[in-house]
């Protein structure tokens, strides 16, 4: 599997639960991961439960088998503050360039520099290695921005390099679009079943794929079992009220038969949902991408069911050869 | 999607919460501005459209500023050119003369129109060829959030509607385009824009002997880093725009008192989640520390059920029984009976939400049952009599079918129970706030009769339309 996964998705999808889900997933077995957040939400911090993650890499999870799980929160200007020290040893410098405003202006307003600082520290971490040679992090997962921002996020680096023509920042852009464009990335996109996001992600895939960028896996979130389906919902209303009251009645649901008009209400809006689902699958299909489905939490995300999604995962394949 | 949806059931605690009626601010010719703001994916866009119409539909001259809609909802609309102005809306109803526009915000060409309002040609020919300019003005941070507020104030200074409902960026917060236009003001402001636009002229001055070496050694350094000829164009770019930063800053304090306004009315846009909710929460509280009016929040897709009486466990209990009545094939005495079942709870469940990467079954399998059915019922039904224990022994069908509903039905009182204890600790938290709750619909809204049932939903209490 690639060494860097980056997850992305519309609003309202999950793409934090899935990416950690994931983090969780690779690090079974003894292996070890970094979980990475970029848009400064402090979204992991409260899916884990623990405090504000701060800048640095901070153990948060331990994976069955023996695996970790890490987590750090990107910060654009303690990165950039950084950067500045590993290549310039600016010291009392690089406050002083605060203090004129330059750090606020290269990380907030300056084109591209934030995102440019984002992906550069994520994949400075893919490729960071122990004194022997290893790496430190088998997988890097990043909680990247939403699907409608992804390709120019990741993509920054061209634009970059393309403005800065010469210098450290240029060669910075040139190096972090190496690792994105190389089979060491996956760009995995999260979704629901339903039209939006759907037609998110099937723009989302198109501009990735025109930017050259690699994308890996669509990931099917919220996943709902389908217990009945609209044939059977049009038998129970096509005049067998009657009886199912008498079912309802005999499994010891007491009033039975006044409650046989809202059931079947429910039951044809569950068809119908499952005969969207049915379309938007169709969809989904002829992006020819392969998938990762995920069952919907009925007592919403929290570690119990992160663990559970993990494990999910897993069985699906995350984390086998 | 215009179905009837039962509302919620269960009494619960957003009781506690006054309703949010939005009739009455639609119909207020004093509110001028109406902002929906939320988080990523709770429906915002389509909330603001829905008001849209309602309020052209109602009697008002309404502009709807979207910002990144989705196809189908901005076609529902007829907006499916992003040309940056307003256009008519076509089949508002109506008889008070209400009129509904709705544009698109196309940033790069709203950032263009404000250099060439403000530069002469020459100057603004400059500035829109800088490469600068043009990475920053087609949407690097911020620059959506600020042309945004640019774009709004814009709308209200012609004031050809009566109306404008704003939807937000999608930003990483949903707090980002309120600090947009502060924080590119405070950027303007600040000394380090001085140092790129005049560096000969500060370190000329007497006495600034010490910040010119300082400063040399920041241009210096930036040369480094950045490239020499970028931070060229950079200066180029700030010179070149040097006259027209103070309009920026002027309109963007502009803007955010408008913002502050007696006729601006914020709306919460959420989804009973906990993540939505979260930030709704931070964003009730950040409105009241800026002084800005919130009117309320509108809670979307929220689920509800005609037979809340019925508890799931009840319901799962139920569905057990009549699994079992079916599975001991006819054995007496069963089927009526409440105990524990010998089987593990919820078979179909789990079978079928551990479905691998593969489609979930079709669930086909009650379709051929329906026409068994049929027949059974049809001699069957009027012998057997109510009494309790022979229904699903006569009819496995029918028992399967009714374990199905029951099944059904308690995944929907366990999505209500979330949905009310996230509601509830809103409440809780922020129990002065008005909230309206809108019906979960089955699909997304293609069309104009669409956004009309929102509207309904929109304005009645407990979402039922």
């Amino acid at each position: 599997m690639s060494r860097l996964q980056v997850v992305s998705g519309k609003g309202g999808t999950g793409k934090t639960t899935v990416a950690a889900a994931l983090a969780l997933a690779l690090a079974t077995e003894g292996k070890r991961t970094l979980l990475v957040e970029v848009e400064g939400r402090q979204g992991i911090a409260q899916l884990f439960e623990t405090e504000a993650l701060p800048y640095e890499e901070r153990k948060i999870a331990v994976a069955p088998g023996g695996g970790e799980v890490f987590a750090l929160a990107i910060d654009a200007e303690r990165a950039l503050l950084d950067y500045l020290q590993m290549f310039y040893k600016l010291g009392g410098a690089g406050r002083a360039l605060r203090k004129l405003g330059a750090i606020d202006f290269a990380t907030t307003i300056a084109p591209g520099v934030r995102d440019v600082l984002l992906t550069g520290k994520a994949c400075e971490a893919v490729r960071r290695r122990e004194r022997d040679g290893r790496p430190v992090y088998d997988h890097v997962v990043m909680d990247a921005p939403p699907t409608g921002r992804i390709t120019r996020f990741l993509n920054v680096n061209d634009e970059v390099a393309g403005l800065a023509r010469i210098g450290p920042i240029h060669n910075q852009a040139q190096a972090v679009m190496k690792v994105l464009k190389s089979p060491e990335t996956a760009v995995h996109l999260v979704t629901l079943l339903e039209e939006m996001p759907v037609q998110e992600t099937a723009d989302g895939v198109a501009e990735l794929r025109a930017a050259g960028l690699p994308v890996g896996r669509v990931v099917v979130n919220m996943v709902r079992p389908h217990v009945l389906d609209a044939a059977a919902v049009r038998a129970a209303s096509g005049g067998h009220r009657e009886a199912i009251a008498r079912a309802l009645a005999s499994a010891g649901v007491p009033g039975g038969a006044a409650l046989v008009e809202p059931l079947l209400d429910e039951a044809a809006e569950h068809a119908r949902r499952v005969e969207l689902e049915r379309d938007q699958r169709a969809v989904l299909d002829g992006l020819g991408l392969p998938a990762y489905e995920l069952p919907y939490l009925g007592d919403g995300a929290d570690i119990a069911g992160l663990y559970r999604l993990a494990k999910e995962l897993r069985r699906q394949g995350v984390g086998a050869a | 999607m215009t179905e009837k949806t039962p509302g919620p059931a269960k009494a619960g605690g957003l009781d506690a919460a006054p309703f949010l009626d939005v009739d009455p601010l639609l119909d207020d010719r004093g509110t001028r501005i109406i902002v929906c703001c939320g988080s990523g994916g709770v429906g915002k866009t389509t909330t603001a459209a829905a008001l849209g119409v309602r309020a052209a539909e109602r009697g008002r001259r309404v502009v709807v500023l979207t910002i990144d809609p989705a196809r189908r909802l901005a076609q529902s609309m007829g907006i499916d050119a992003l040309d940056n102005t307003p256009r008519k809306v076509d089949g508002i109803k109506g008889s008070d003369g209400g009129e509904l526009h709705a544009m698109m915000l196309d940033m790069k060409r709203t950032f263009d129109e404000i250099v060439e309002a403000h530069a002469e040609p020459a100057r603004a020919r400059a500035i829109l060829e800088n490469p600068f300019y043009q990475s920053l003005s087609a949407g690097f941070a911020g620059t959506q959030e600020y042309m945004a507020m640019e774009k709004l104030g814009q709308l209200r200074a012609r004031d050809e509607w009566d109306l404008i409902v704003v939807d937000t960026p999608p930003s990483r917060s949903a707090l980002d385009f309120l600090d947009a236009p502060k924080r590119l003001g405070s950027f303007l402001d600040g000394k380090f824009i001085k140092l790129l636009m005049a560096p000969a002229k500060v370190g000329g001055r007497a006495g600034m002997k010490f910040l010119n070496v300082g400063m040399s050694m920041m241009s210096g350094t930036l040369g480094k880093l950045l490239g020499g000829q970028f931070l060229g164009d950079v200066q180029t770019f700030v010179a070149a725009m040097d006259t027209m930063f103070g309009g920026f800053r002027t309109r963007a304090d502009a803007t955010y008192r408008l913002l502050q306004a007696p006729g601006t009315a914020f709306l919460v846009v959420a989804a009973p989640e906990r993540d939505a909710l979260r930030e709704a929460a931070y964003f009730v509280e950040r409105l009241a520390t800026e002084g800005m009016p919130l009117a309320g929040l509108v809670l979307n897709r929220v689920h509800g059920s005609g037979a809340g009486r019925l508890s799931a466990e009840r319901a799962r209990a139920a569905a057990e029984n009549l699994d079992e009545g079916r599975m001991v094939d006819h054995g007496p005495g069963k089927t009526g009976g409440r105990g524990v079942p010998a089987t593990s709870s919820e078979p179909s469940h789990s079978a079928t939400a551990a479905a691998s990467p593969a489609r979930p079954p079709a669930a086909p399998e009650a379709a051929p049952t329906a026409d068994a059915t049929e027949e059974h019922s049809g001699t069957a039904g009027p012998e057997t009599g109510p009494e309790a224990g022979t229904a699903s022994e006569n009819d496995p069908d029918i028992a399967r079918l009714t374990a199905g509903l029951l099944r059904l039905h308690a995944e929907r009182m366990r999505v209500l129970a979330r949905e009310q204890h996230t509601r509830d600790r809103f409440t809780a938290l922020h129990p002065e706030v008005p909230v309206t709750e809108v019906a979960a619909l089955p699909g997304d809204v293609h069309d104009l009769a669409g956004l009309r049932a929102i509207g309904e939903r929109l304005s009645s209490p407990r979402g039922r339309s």
